[in-house]
C-alpha cells in the first residue's frame, strides 16, 4: 500500500475535454455492456493525461457519474494504485527505480543527483515548477539497470554524468531521448551479443 | 549450449523488427489455420505432451490449466487473460516480448482462447510498461486489418477480440485473482480460492490467466510438435527459457537459454561474468526476488529448472537471476528485497500487512549492526507466522527471501547483531517489534 496526499487545492469542477471523452466511451466499450466499472484505471489515467498528471477530487465524483458506480469505489481505486497521483507533480515526473537490482548498480547515486538537482523531498516541485520527482519500486527494466522513468519514457543503464545531462534537459523543458543512455542494443549483453549470431528472417 | 534455429525468440534484442511483415518471415501465423482446425482436444493434448510449465512463477503445467475450462459454454462466457503485469525484482522478459515479438503473444492467444472456447481476451499490461502497450495496440491492429484477429479470425470461424487493460502500478495484481479484481475496477485484493477462475473468473465467468511467455511459446510448439519441445531440457522441465541476468555481472542481459542449463554457464557465457570475478561472487537470487538466495557454493553446480532449485530450497520462478558479488552488503540487499514487499502488500491479511513491515525493519537494523543476537529467531518466527497464513502466495513470497538470508548467512547476520537489547535500555521507540515488552515489569 502507499501513502497518498490529497491535494490541499482542488478545482471545483472537472470534465474531460470532447476527445477524452470520446476516448473514454472507446475505452468502456472494451468491456461487457453492464460491467463498465471495468474502465476505471482506464478513465483516471485520461483525467491524469488531461489535468497534468493528476487527479483532482472532483474528477473522481465525475468518472463515478460515468460509469455509473459508487464515489467510493472510483477513491479507493484512486488510493490504491500507486500510479495515480492524488496532488500535483511536475511537468517532468521523474521516478527513480531504487529496489535491490538497480540498487546495487548504483540506483542511490540517482536519486542522490534528483534531490540536489530537482527538490530536496520527493513529490515536491523544483524551483522552477518544471520538474518532481520520486523513489518507485521496481520499473521492470533490471538488465538495464539502473533506470528511470520520465512520464512514459525508460531511460536505461544510467550513469551520474549521463543523470545530470538529462536532469538538466528538463530543466530546460526538453525531453531528453528514451532508452539506454550507453547506446546499447535493448536487453542484448554491452559486449556483443552471444546467442541470435546469425539469425536472418527466413 | 542451444541452437539458434532452436530458440523461439528470435527477435529478442529487436535485430529483425517488430512488425507484423517481418513476423510473418520469422514464422508466426503460419500454418495457424491448420493448426486451429485440427480441433480443441488436439491442441490441449499437445500442450499436455510437451509439458510445458507456467513461465509465471509458479510453473504449473499449462496443459493441465488448460483443461480445467469447462468443455460446454454455458450461459457465461469464457475468457483469457494474459498476465503481463510484470513486476518482480529481476524479472524483465515479459516486456521483451510484448514490445519485440508481440506477434508470438498475439498468435498464443488466438489459438489458446480456441481451445478454451473464449472469444474475448483481455492483456494486462502494467501502467509503467504504457510504451510497450502502444507497441502491442499497434502489433494487434496490424494482426485484425490482415483478418488475422476479429470475426472469423485467420478463416477459422472463430471470433476473438484482444482488448488491452492498463494496470497502475500494484505488484500484487499480478497474483491471479488480483488482476482480475483490478480487472472488474476494483482494488487488486486477491481472492479466497477455490472457486479457481477456471470456473469462477472474470465477471464470475470460467477464465483461464496466464504468463505472456507462456502463452508466446505456444503457436511454436504446436507448430514444431511436442515432441521437439520435449526434446530440450530436462525431462518435467522441459523447453526454453529467457533469462534475465542482473545486478553484478560484467554484461546483464536478457537471453534465451535450454531449462536446465547450468548457473554458472548462464552467467560466464552469455552476462559476461561476475564483477570481479568468480571467486568475487557472494550469492545468487535465482528466479526474481521472491525466491530464495543460492550461496556460491551451491552456485558452482546447480542447473536452472524447476525441480533442481526445489531441491536446494530455492526455486525458478520467472528466471529473474540476480546476481551479488562481495562488495554488496548481503543483508542490505534483502532488506531492500523486505521494503519492496512492505510497499507492495496490499494489506487485505494482517500477517503479510504488518509482518512484511516488521522484517523489513528487523533487516534494516541488523544491517546497521543495531539488532540482538536473540532477534535472529525472532525474524525466523516471524517469516513462519507469515508463511501459509495469507491468502495468496504473496505472503510466501515476502518470507521466503529472508527465510533464504537466514539459512545461508546467519553467520554474518550473528556477526553484526550484538546490540544492547533494547529492553534494557528502556528506551521509548515507536515501532519497534519488542515495544510491549516495555510494558512488562518483569521483563
Amino acid at each position: 500500500m502507499s501513502i497518498k496526499k490529497i491535494s490541499k487545492t482542488q478545482p471545483e469542477t472537472f470534465e474531460f475535454s470532447k476527445d477524452n471523452l470520446l476516448e473514454a466511451e472507446r475505452e468502456i466499450k472494451k468491456y461487457p455492456k453492464n460491467r463498465k466499472a471495468s474502465a476505471v484505471i482506464a478513465l483516471l489515467f485520461l483525467v491524469q493525461k488531461q489535468n497534468d498528471n493528476w487527479i483532482p477530487l472532483a474528477a473522481i465524483e465525475y468518472v463515478a457519474r460515468l460509469l455509473s458506480i459508487p464515489y467510493i469505489q472510483v477513491y479507493e481505486v484512486a488510493t490504491f494504485y500507486s500510479m495515480l497521483n492524488l496532488s500535483p507533480v511536475g511537468k517532468y515526473f521523474v521516478q527513480v527505480c531504487t529496489t535491490t537490482p538497480c540498487m546495487m548498480r548504483g540506483a542511490k547515486k540517482i536519486a542522490d543527483l534528483c534531490k540536489k538537482h530537482i527538490s530536496k523531498d520527493q513529490n515536491k516541485l523544483s524551483e522552477n515548477k518544471l520538474c518532481s520527482w520520486t523513489e518507485v519500486e521496481c520499473l521492470g527494466a533490471c538488465v538495464n539497470a539502473p533506470v528511470m522513468q520520465i512520464n512514459q519514457d525508460y531511460y536505461e543503464d544510467l550513469d551520474e554524468n549521463k543523470t545530470k545531462e538529462i536532469i538538466q534537459t528538463l530543466q530546460k523543458d526538453k525531453l531528453p531521448t528514451p532508452g539506454s543512455v550507453k547506446n546499447r542494443k535493448n536487453t542484448a549483453p554491452s559486449e556483443g551479443k552471444t546467442t541470435l549470431l546469425e539469425v536472418k528472417n527466413a | 549450449m542451444l541452437k539458434d534455429e532452436d530458440r523461439i525468440f528470435k527477435n529478442l534484442y529487436n535485430d529483425l523488427g517488430w512488425n507484423i511483415d517481418s513476423a510473418e518471415n520469422r514464422g508466426d501465423w503460419l500454418k495457424t489455420k491448420d493448426i486451429i482446425l485440427k480441433g480443441k482436444d488436439w491442441i490441449i493434448k499437445e500442450i499436455k505432451d510437451s509439458e510445458l510449465r507456467g513461465r509465471g512463477g509458479a510453473g504449473f503445467p499449462t496443459g493441465l490449466k488448460l483443461s480445467f475450462a469447462p468443455k460446454e459454454v454455458s450461459a457465461r462466457p469464457h475468457y483469457l487473460v494474459i498476465n503481463a503485469d510484470e513486476s518482480e525484482p529481476g524479472t524483465c522478459k515479459d516486456r521483451d516480448i510484448l514490445r519485440f515479438e508481440p506477434q508470438k503473444l498475439i498468435e498464443g492467444c488466438l489459438i489458446t482462447s480456441y481451445a478454451i472456447s473464449a472469444h474475448a481476451c483481455y492483456i494486462y499490461i502494467r501502467g509503467e510498461f504504457f510504451r510497450e502497450g502502444q507497441r502491442l495496440q499497434e502489433a494487434i491492429d496490424q494482426a485484425y486489418k490482415k483478418n488475422f484477429l476479429g470475426k472469423d479470425a485467420c478463416n477459422t470461424g472463430w471470433n476473438l477480440d484482444i482488448h488491452i487493460h492498463y494496470g497502475a502500478g500494484a505488484y500484487i495484481c499480478g497474483e491471479e485473482t488480483a488482476l482480475l479484481e483490478s480487472l472488474e475496477g476494483k482494488k487488486g485484493l486477491p481472492r479466497l480460492k477455490p472457486p479457481f477462475p477456471a470456473i469462477i473468473g472474470l465477471y464470475g465467468c470460467p477464465t483461464i490467466v496466464n504468463n505472456v511467455e507462456t502463452i508466446s511459446v505456444v503457436p511454436t510448439i504446436l507448430k514444431r510438435g511436442a515432441k521437439w519441445f520435449k526434446s530440450l531440457g530436462k525431462p518435467k522441465n522441459t523447453g526454453t527459457k529467457i533469462f534475465c541476468i542482473s545486478g553484478d555481472v560484467n554484461n546483464p542481459c536478457n537471453v534465451e537459454e535450454e531449462m536446465g542449463v547450468s548457473l554458472k554457464y548462464l552467467i560466464e557465457k552469455h552476462a559476461g561474468g561476475v564483477v570481479g570475478g568468480w571467486n568475487n561472487l557472494q550469492a545468487v537470487i535465482p528466479g526474481g526476488s521472491s525466491m530464495p538466495l543460492l550461496p556460491k557454493s551451491i552456485c558452482e553446480t546447480i542447473t536452472m529448472d524447476f525441480d533442481s532449485l526445489i531441491k536446494v530450497k530455492s526455486g525458478l520462478g520467472t528466471a529473474g537471476v540476480v546476481v551479488i558479488n562481495k562488495d554488496q552488503d548481503i543483508i542490505r540487499c534483502i532488506a531492500r528485497i523486505a521494503k519492496f514487499y512492505k510497499h507492495e502488500s496490499c494489506g487485505q491479511c494482517t500477517p503479510c500487512r504488518e509482518g512484511s513491515g516488521w522484517m523489513w525493519r528487523m533487516l534494516e537494523r541488523m544491517a546497521d549492526g543495531e539488532a540482538t543476537y536473540k532477534e535472529i529467531d525472532l525474524l525466523y518466527d516471524v517469516t513462519k507466522q507469515i508463511e501459509g497464513h495469507t491468502i495468496c502466495a504473496f505472503g510466501e513470497g515476502s518470507a521466503w527471501p529472508v527465510q533464504g538470508l537466514l539459512l545461508h548467512f546467519r553467520d554474518e547476520i550473528r556477526k553484526r547483531s550484538h546490540a544492547e537489547p533494547l529492553i534494557k535500555k528502556r528506551s521509548n521507540i515507536p515501532y519497534l517489534i519488542d515495544q510491549h515488552l516495555l510494558e512488562n515489569d518483569s521483563a
